[in-house]
């Protein structure tokens, strides 16, 4: 074969392929050139009808059609999200969504059999693919993930998933899963009804052939099912029940949720194909909002971001790490390293029973997912034996990485340098977790400053998403690139920000506690506070945020964010009368709520002790925005002091390590849908009513002047 | 007799590099939980991080437990499955009773010495507190004709068979299984045979524990023990918790004795407490260790095992096995500069020394015109014992190797020789030798492992509090 040859055919090689073999059986092979996953794309519907028109010129010989990916490890991952950023109007994403219906409708009405295989993701649009088959084999992978992720994005399964799904395995799973966007193994799949049979992947298309066998699918619907979803009066209060839950949970902010719940019910009532017009209709409007927009540019921006190692290195690849001090930071880091980055990890501490805790930490999270059958107990064996202990620096000669998580003392964290340099390999890397101190002054004294780096988590570990990895001046480009590729092997999302006090996340956080505590002084009560940023898109309240980080945490970082930065920081005189009456919050059983029954409740005699009488004077919006002004303006000035390297690194940032509301898209986007100047107006006039640090930026009164925007479209 | 080239081809020793065990605690105490599996897991994990090898370059485990468990009858292999080891390194599994580690650490010398792998690991895991407790034996057979019976007149005829003495749960016995026999049983009858008093029996248990004690007392032993922090990570341990710290003999003389009310002297405090614990070490030819730049504790010189008749003083392997050993290494035992006797029983070990130095025994039994010689005690188990240490069956073969070739590097080097008894009559000797340091002539050792800290007499004892 010449090159031009070469070149012709993977032009002309298209994502869909038909074969019909000698025992005319025919099979669809699914295979997007170029790319390592199967996505759809609108281009693939002219193919797909040329497909049908082969078929139905051959139906009468044809006995059964087969769905399959030519990929070694996915089926289809859903459909690619960028066509969407192509939609200028609702209209045109609903003629998207009504082309993928329409295909998959084509694909059920077939006259013969036609059955999935599915070995690897197939989520999303994958999803409903198979859905438009008749029967659906997986294969019993650990790969093989079923799902409707689409409301992460804040969207609806568009084509054809929401009317398919309930017919096929009843209202109350459907909504479960949909609603949620969670992921299936295959034999979960199976149990529901998603999946017809679970099998090896070596038998895979010998399994899929013996379903060709079968005649088409007739829907049997289960009897519980049919008494309580199949009458009017049973789904009503089925949806009644799930909107209910839904509001508690999304607090509205979601219209995804709601659209789901609307469709699913009007198609329940009024037939499939009215069902598919409302699904593709409601589709096309929520492409257009602001939330799905927002939640998609998360999505883009961590994709994109996964691609960047913060320097233009060669990154190292860390394969055994040691961790210093067994608390509750270095017990998380641990996890994540033995459990996620799958590398041995050695705990060192002062004490056996730091050691212990560390292990025992690990121990409980994986325990918990045995229980719940996610992991056998060999599995949990397995990985726990990644993680050793010794209160020496034994086997330190082989580690890449030591991550250092002791007390925020700076002289105990330089001792350590010189500690872990005499006893580990040459070219070690230091990283340091800490949340306050300077990591160039950590590497003051370094033998190798150029090895000493910041890598910051947030409590707990094992959950919350961001890193923050913080090189000084002296950091080499390659610990940098080293250091993010490992975080991410972690399964964390890293953004590299600069070594200055608070660095990004604590920075903006802090004026935000602040103010919290302000207003809690002004007298409004603990509760109030709380539900009006939850309602505004916090996952937690301030007040209840500062009991799970530790009020004494708070107290030291202050002073350095004051000394560094300036007064703007400075605290009321909350944290030191709490701290007096040893009120550290959850870790030490009492904060500002009390952690003794089973219900967290706000414990009254905190509003004594700081000599209050709580009444709600101020309205939710107001105390909402009180505290979020001041984070979105220290935001700008992090990003105008290149804390951080762009607005989509404060973003991500701000989403994943303190929980900024998602549908907003982080404080940079947020601002930019606000807009600078009206804005800069309400900044102006909070700072009238309530003090000066309420006074914009001068990066935000800049950009309110020429109309610049954080994301120029 | 032919001297033993325990050599390869190319003219290399076969070098232990490094050992390690877990301390050692008595049943159901701090390892109560822990089957002996995941002892094993536990000490090759840990012995792979100490020493930072590569743990593809591993060709070979051996391992061994005496007390099988019936779930994981491959200790070995489950072992290099278990610790997130190479799969490619093999494994299988071995036992000789009480001299099991020595067995599995010869296996990989011999086939080191064939050519066969360059690298391995040896050692022996055992648990007295997760033990296999089996059912009746008319049980077992009811069960089995129960799964095939049909229909309920017939299963419930064979459920009429059993009475409820078949249901009680049978628990592992260390017996003799050729002649019923108790251990403490035979060592009785060696006490009563080779007329040891009971004085003597306490007085060699005070002295092992009195040895022990001051050895962990002074840092000898905390770098060949790892701190053991075992499922379900409630508690750690860090030393072993048999060893009587305030030893004093009037303690002993108290005792009842065991297994003789009327006439015998054997007590609990001169037998050894059932144990659970794991010890391994890491072996390889003299030029591999170079090679990979690893400090080497020792050599194997020679090595032997004996078998005699059960029935009478089943417990004399050493005095059987160290006489071959001794020839075939081409040394006598004065040449010896420490003498590491496995303590079953005080009244066993008692014997042994007593045969060592007999000219009849040596005649009788042995055929030969001399006695194999009179032990030194200066050089006998001078670190203590099992008796303290206590005996994790298929662990003490590699404790006795590996303390007693650090002991012989403190002391600047020479010849060791660790033998121990088995059941079945079984004997094991080992002659182990360490090259003598002559530079340096201060008593603290140069070629010592510094990063661990064993030449660390002075060091403070650190994690075991």
């Amino acid at each position: 074969m010449t090159a031009e040859n070469v070149k012709a055919n993977s032009m002309d090689k298209t994502a869909f392929t038909l074969t019909i073999d000698s025992d005319n059986l025919a099979w669809l092979a699914i295979d997007v050139p170029n790319e390592k996953m199967n996505t759809l794309q609108a281009e693939f519907a002219d193919q797909m009808k040329t497909i049908f028109n082969q078929l139905d010129s051959k139906k009468s010989q044809v006995k059964g059609l087969i769905v399959h990916s030519l990929k070694p490890d996915n089926f289809i991952a859903g459909a690619d999200v960028r066509m969407l950023e192509a939609c200028q109007s609702s209209l045109e994403a609903e003629q998207l969504a009504t082309q993928g219906q329409q295909m998959f409708s084509r694909l059920s009405a077939l006259p013969f059999t036609v059955v999935a295989a599915i070995h690897g993701p197939c989520l999303g649009g994958g999803l409903e693919l198979a859905l438009g088959c008749d029967y659906r084999v997986c294969s019993d992978d650990n790969a093989t993930k079923l799902g409707l992720p689409e409301v992460q994005l804040g969207l609806l399964p568009g084509s054809g998933g929401t009317q398919r799904l309930p017919r096929l395995i009843g209202l109350l799973n459907s909504l479960d899963l949909i609603l949620t966007g969670k992921l299936l193994r295959a034999k979960k799949a199976v149990k529901l009804g998603l999946a017809d049979a679970c099998v090896p992947k070596s038998i895979l298309l010998e399994a899929a052939k013996d379903y060709i066998a079968k005649p088409k699918r007739k829907v049997k619907i289960d009897i519980k099912e049919k008494l309580i979803a199949n009458t009017k009066m049973g789904r009503k209060v089925i949806f009644e029940q799930a909107a209910k839950k839904t509001k508690q949970k999304t607090r509205g902010n979601y219209p995804a949720t709601k659209a789901i719940l609307k469709v699913i019910e009007y198609g329940l009532e009024n037939g499939i194909e009215k069902g598919f017009a409302k699904e593709a209709h409601e589709f096309g409007q929520l492409v257009m909002t602001p939330e799905s927009q927002a939640l998609r540019s998360i999505f883009f921006a961590t994709t994109e971001m996964k691609k960047d190692f913060g320097s233009d290195a060669k990154p190292k690849t860390v394969t055994n790490v040691a961790v210093l001090g067994g608390g509750l930071m270095g017990a998380g880091i641990g996890y994540v390293s033995a459990t996620k980055a799958k590398v041995p990890v050695r705990i060192k501490d002062v004490s056996n029973d730091g050691i212990l805790h560390a292990m025992n930490y690990s121990y409980q999270l994986l325990s918990k997912l045995v229980k719940r059958r996610s992991l056998t107990k060999a599995q949990l064996q397995q990985q726990m034996q990644y993680i050793s202990g010794g209160t020496d620096f034994t086997g330190f000669a082989h580690k890449d990485m030591v991550i250092e998580a002791v007390f925020e003392d700076l002289s105990l964290k330089q001792s350590m340098v010189k500690d872990v340099e005499s006893n580990a390999k040459k070219g070690v890397i230091f990283a340091s977790n800490t949340s306050s101190l300077p990591i160039s002054k950590i590497a003051q004294g370094a033998a190798h400053p150029e090895n000493v780096i910041g890598l910051h988590y947030f409590s707990p570990v094992d959950k919350m998403p961001l890193v923050e990895v913080i090189p000084h001046e002296g950091t080499s480009d390659e610990v940098i690139a080293t250091t993010v590729k490992f975080a991410r092997k972690q399964g964390k999302t890293p953004i590299v920000v600069k070594d200055k006090a608070g660095f990004y996340v604590n920075r903006i956080l802090a004026p935000y506690m602040n103010e919290a505590a302000r207003v809690l002084l002004s007298g409004e009560p603990i509760e109030h506070i709380d539900k009006a940023l939850l309602n505004f898109g916090f996952p937690v309240g301030p007040i209840a945020l500062l009991d799970e980080v530790g009020v004494d945490i708070g107290a030291k970082i202050t002073p350095i964010l004051v000394e560094e930065l300036g007064e703007r920081f400075s605290a009321p005189d909350v944290f030191e009368i709490l701290l007096k009456d040893n009120r550290k919050g959850r870790k030490s059983g009492k904060g500002f709520y009390t952690y003794k029954g089973k219900k967290k409740e706000v414990d009254k005699s905190v509003y004594s002790l700081l000599k209050l009488k709580p009444e709600s004077i101020l309205s939710e919006e107001v105390v909402a925005m009180r505290c979020v002004l001041l984070m979105l303006n220290e935001a700008v000035r992090a990003l105008d002091d290149g804390i951080i390297a762009s607005a989509r690194d404060g973003d991500i940032g701000a989403i994943f390590g303190i929980g900024f509301p998602p549908f907003l898209g982080g404080p940079f986007k947020y601002i930019d849908k606000v807009g600078a100047k009206k804005l800069v107006e309400i900044m102006n006039e909070y700072a009238g009513k309530y003090g000066s640090r309420f006074a914009p930026s001068d990066g935000l009164l800049t950009r309110a002047g020429t109309g610049d925007k954080f994301y120029p479209s | 007799m032919t001297q033993q080239e325990v050599k390869t081809r190319n003219g290399d020793r076969i070098a232990i590099v490094s050992g390690l065990r877990t301390p050692f605690a008595r049943q159901g105490t701090a390892f109560k939980e822990v089957p002996a599996v995941d002892l094993g897991k536990m000490v090759v994990s840990e012995l792979l991080a100490r020493t930072g090898i590569d743990p593809s370059l591993i060709d070979q485990v051996v391992f061994g437990q005496v007390v099988q468990m019936p779930a994981a009858p491959n200790i070995a292999r489950e072992i290099v499955l278990g610790t997130g080891m190479n799969v490619s390194t093999d494994a299988y599994s071995v036992t000789r009773a009480c001299a099991t580690s020595f067995q599995s650490a010869v296996n990989v010398a011999e086939s080191i010495m064939a050519g066969n792998i360059e690298i391995g690991i040896a050692g022996g895991a055992d648990s007295s507190s997760v033990l296999p407790i089996g059912v009746s034996k008319s049980l077992a057979q009811g069960l089995l004709e129960l799964s095939k019976a049909k229909t309920l007149p017939q299963k419930l005829s064979i459920l009429r068979k059993l009475s409820f003495k078949d249901l009680l749960p049978v628990p592992p016995a260390v017996a003799e299984y050729s002649t019923g026999l108790s251990m403490g049983q035979t060592a009785e009858q060696m006490a009563k045979t080779h007329q040891i008093p009971r004085e003597e029996q306490d007085a060699l248990a005070h002295r092992s524990h009195s040895l022990a004690a001051q050895a962990w007392e002074e840092g000898l032993i905390q770098d060949e023990v790892m701190t053991a922090y075992p499922e379900p990570f409630k508690e750690w341990i860090a030393k072993d918790n048999n060893i009587r710290n305030n030893s004093s003999l009037e303690q002993y003389s108290k005792l009842r004795p065991a297994f003789d009310r009327q006439f015998g002297s054997v007590t609990a405090a001169t037998s050894t407490p059932l144990t659970d614990g794991a010890a391994a070490v890491l072996m390889m030819s003299e030029s591999k260790a170079k090679e990979l730049g690893l400090e080497v504790l020792g050599y194997i010189r020679s090595y032997a095992f004996s078998a005699i008749d059960v029935h009478e003083d089943m417990l004399m392997g050493p005095s059987y096995a160290t006489p071959i050993a001794l020839d075939r290494a081409g040394i006598e035992l004065k040449d010896l500069d420490l003498i590491e006797m496995h303590e079953a029983f005080a009244a066993q070990t008692l014997a042994n020394v007593k045969m060592f130095a007999s000219e009849a025994f040596a005649k009788e039994k042995l055929g030969r015109d001399k006695a194999i010689g009179v032990i030194d005690m200066d050089k006998f188990n001078v670190l203590g014992g099992s008796l303290a240490y206590g005996h994790p069956f298929a662990a003490t073969g590699a404790r006795l190797m590996t303390q007693t070739l650090r002991e012989l590097k403190r002391r600047g080097g020479g010849l060791a020789l660790t033998t121990a008894c088995a059941a079945g009559g079984l004997g094991a000797a080992v002659i182990l030798e360490v090259d003598k340091v002559e530079a340096d002539k201060s008593g603290t050792v140069s070629g010592t492992d510094k990063k661990h800290g064993a030449a660390s007499q002075n060091t403070s004892n650190k994690g075991d509090k």
